[in-house]
């Protein structure tokens, strides 16, 4: 029973009473919505110190069994520990203890702008690598369907650069007036796709999920849906 | 194995030096382009234009460096333009990198010969409010009081000590909001809760991955104005350079970028027309032994 039906009671009851309240604008029920938020807030605080303590035991478990690339666990745990030090103790800011985390100066500051900024940055541009790669096997105008796909990719790739006007003035100063046209209609073109056929595909997966949210709402209140509450809830 | 098989099974290294290539070389070559401004971008713009002197305006740094690359530009264009047009800025984060971006935007924009740093005072003129978890919640209680989430700043001092922040309550006390986004809270967040609760006037600056989710929101009129990817970026460095330009240089890193996005388009157009064009011969070469 304290495993199931307490925590099933408390939602069902929680939930109703969020749902209620939307609809009266008055105390108590007015700031039901913010109060319960503020919980949320205490939990997301107390996640980041699980997600630490999580990094850590998963990392010096692999260290310490000497797992498959356990020296990788070595320079993520060595990352995670100086850049937690460096802004815990904020070592070498020229404003001291009190000073701001990131001033000029600070080893916080610099392992930032460094480190944790260039590889970021890597990693995320390795993407356009890799898309370039996968497009290449595998855009394909096999039907009509994919046909439309890759010539809507087409426009967009080449609205969102200059290109275009760029090419429209080649073909307007080689007195070809039909592709300088041509040209010239793709910005207006790629503006049609983002706002029509885009806007519709958007608002229909919005829809869809507005909906999904509300259908996964009630089967929460109403205890159908059981899942988080563990594998043994059955 | 005859050539539009060889070439259909390229090495991929191959395609990945091209488009080396075609990101790298173009950084170092110094070009302008004069693009034409898209409504979206003019949208922003106007709204901006349209704010007086000492208005607060709340930027919402929620992205981290991976996407620095398309929203930054953005960032440090408006910044600038808020320093000089003298608005009185509230910088605030949902990503925990957020704040820190945001400091190197103010610290780009100080650069400026035109913004001189010590005419502005921290806490007066502009405040960073620091990073705050917890996503569209922090939104929420926002609309009741900033207080009940900022109670110090980034650098530790309290709310009530800033004299920019003594004025303010909620939303009802800033005049603009922009929200610079790379996903996840960001401004389809902004725009459920600060905008359809609050009325915020919201702006927006996004991922070119993440701007057709938000083309909905300002063909409703949610969102006032909306700068999309390193083209965005650019859009906006013309549009300040056009109408706001001299003493203040705002074309930068995205107008230079354009380049790079330019020529890493046409790569990746030649290798899907060529890889397209070998797919179709194979398949008709393999159609016609199957008819023999």
């Amino acid at each position: 029973m304290w495993r199931r039906t307490v925590p099933i009671m408390i939602t069902f009851i929680v939930g109703t009473v969020l749902v209620v309240a939307e609809f009266i604008p008055h105390k108590p029920f007015g700031n039901l919505g913010e109060d319960f938020s503020l919980y949320f807030d205490i939990i997301a605080v107390f996640a980041f110190i699980l997600g630490g303590g999580n990094l850590c035991r998963v990392h010096f478990s692999k260290v310490y069994r000497k797992k498959t690339d356990w020296q990788f666990s070595i320079v993520t745990l060595l990352g995670f520990f100086v850049m937690l030090a460096a802004g815990l103790f904020k070592i070498g800011n020229p404003e001291g203890i009190q000073g701001d985390v990131t001033a000029a100066g600070s080893l916080f500051a610099d392992l930032y702008d460094s480190m944790f900024t260039p590889l970021q940055g890597t990693m995320y541009a390795l993407l356009a690598f890799f898309v370039a790669s996968a497009s290449y096997r595998a855009f394909r105008a096999k039907n009509i369907d994919a046909s439309i796909l890759l010539i809507a990719a087409f426009v967009i790739l080449l609205g969102r650069t200059p290109a275009p006007s760029l090419i429209a003035d080649f073909f307007a100063g080689a007195g070809i007036t039909f592709m300088a046209t041509a040209f010239n209609f793709v910005p207006t073109l790629t503006d049609w796709i983002m706002d029509v056929p885009n806007l519709a595909g958007q608002r229909a997966i919005l829809i869809g999920i507005a909906l999904g949210v509300i259908s996964m709402a009630l089967r929460l209140i109403l205890g159908v849906e059981r899942t988080y509450l563990g594998s043994d809830s059955k | 194995m005859n050539f539009w098989k060889a070439l259909l099974a390229i090495d991929r290294r191959w395609i990945f030096l091209f488009v080396f290539l075609a990101l790298a070389v173009p950084m170092f070559l110094n070009v302008d382009f004069d693009l034409s401004i898209s409504r979206e971008v003019q949208g922003l713009y106007d709204a901006l234009d349209k704010l007086q002197p000492n208005s607060k305006i709340l930027m919402s740094f929620d992205y981290d460096p991976p996407s620095a690359p398309e929203l930054q530009p953005m960032a440090d264009a408006i910044m600038k333009y808020c320093l000089k047009k003298k608005l009185r800025i509230i910088i605030m984060g949902l990503w925990p990198q957020g704040p820190i971006q945001a400091n190197m935007a103010l610290n780009r924009a100080f650069l400026e010969e035109d913004i001189n740093r010590d005419d502005y005072v921290y806490g007066v003129h502009y405040v960073n409010l620091g990073y705050q978890a917890g996503n569209e919640f922090v939104i929420q209680r926002m609309g009741s009081a900033f207080y009940e989430m900022f109670k110090r700043d980034y650098t530790g001092n309290r709310y009530e000590e800033l004299p920019l922040m003594r004025g303010i309550k909620n939303f009802n006390d800033i005049d603009f909001s922009i929200n610079f986004s790379a996903g996840y809270p960001g401004t389809v967040e902004w725009v459920q809760i600060a905008v359809d609760r609050f009325h915020v006037r919201l702006g927006a600056g996004n991922t070119a991955v993440q701007a057709p989710q938000v083309y909905p929101y300002y063909n409703s009129g949610q969102v006032v104005g909306l700068a999309g990817g390193m083209r965005g970026a650019a859009e906006l460095e013309g549009v300040f350079a056009r109408f706001d330009g001299g003493t203040v240089d705002y074309k930068d890193k995205g107008t230079k970028y354009m380049l790079s996005q330019t020529i890493a388009h046409a790569v990746v157009m030649f290798f899907i027309v060529v890889g397209n064009i070998a797919y179709f011969v194979i398949g008709r070469k393999d159609k016609l032994k199957a008819s023999k």
